[in-house]
């Protein structure tokens, strides 16, 4: 598999994390259930875990692969907090949608 | 022959990406993001990287998505008519984020001058080098997730009680 390093270029692997990131700032602008939202955030860490991931091969490097765990750590501590969080807001406002949320503005 | 896998994997992950944002049914968003989490598994193959596509594999499509879904199934959110965003807040938000495109694309386009690696350590993605490196370069960053963890799991538990008094 290591002809990947040679057949692909690096700029191959920019364009699809770039891609995939802008896909995920997209739908957290266009989604208004916050669950979706914050399943859209992951897609955005994923885009930069396959970037790190990506250079780590290219400069045979192991430490992009560990800043690629410690992203995983961040991103499943934010899901339970998150999500959490998001329990009780149902609970309160009986509703999931972002909008629901607006009492800082009154 | 790569080439064409990772052609395949990044359509398959884009197209995956782009059904998460635009069912309107927050279950089935669930399960597309989880078939985009293959995908990008599938390149972490591709990448040599068979420790990280296997941790890939059991953190996000195992532990996370499947909170998503308990999530989804507790507060019984499975319908498909929620409410969606006006017509011109989405044609901002699709300006915004390909504004977004065209500037990461623009500043990144060959401007990437990797220095040339002469001898490619295959080995550089197994999980013998990447616990060795974890546990001696990384060990105090290692201890403090672990920390962040224990922070979040009593922090998930005190938001989640019905009636707590702080």
């Amino acid at each position: 598999m290591l002809d990947v390093v040679k057949t692909i270029p690096i700029e191959y692997y920019v364009y699809l994390s770039s891609l995939l990131f802008c896909i995920g700032v997209f739908g957290v602008l266009i989604r208004r259930n916050a669950i979706v939202v914050l399943m859209c955030i992951e897609l955005m860490l994923n885009a930069v875990n396959l970037l790190l991931a990506a250079f780590s091969t290219y400069l045979s490097d192991a430490q992009g692969q560990i800043m690629v765990f410690f992203i995983m750590v961040v991103a499943a501590a934010e899901a339970a907090v998150g999500l959490g969080i998001l329990v009780m807001i149902f609970r309160n406002t009986k509703s999931t949608d972002i909008y629901s949320l607006d009492s800082l503005k009154h | 022959m790569s080439l064409a896998v990772f052609l395949i994997l990044a359509a398959a992950s884009v197209l995956f990406a782009l059904l998460v944002v635009f069912t309107k049914n927050p279950v089935h968003s669930v399960i597309y993001l989880i078939l985009a989490f293959f995908a990008i598994a599938g390149q972490y193959v591709l990448l040599n990287a068979q420790f990280l596509a296997v941790v890939h594999i059991i953190v996000y499509a195992g532990a996370i998505m499947v909170l998503f879904l308990f999530v989804l199934m507790l507060l019984n959110l499975n319908m498909d008519t929620e409410p969606t965003q006006t017509g011109r807040w989405k044609l901002g938000a699709a300006i915004a984020a390909g504004m977004l495109l065209v500037t990461f694309i623009g500043a990144l386009k060959g401007g990437i001058q990797l220095s040339a690696v002469t001898d490619h350590n295959p080995q550089v993605g197994l999980v013998q080098n990447l616990g060795r490196v974890l546990f001696t370069d990384f060990v105090v960053p290692f201890e403090i997730a672990g920390i962040l963890f224990l922070a979040a799991m009593v922090g998930a538990v005190m938001v989640g009680k019905r009636d707590v008094t702080i």
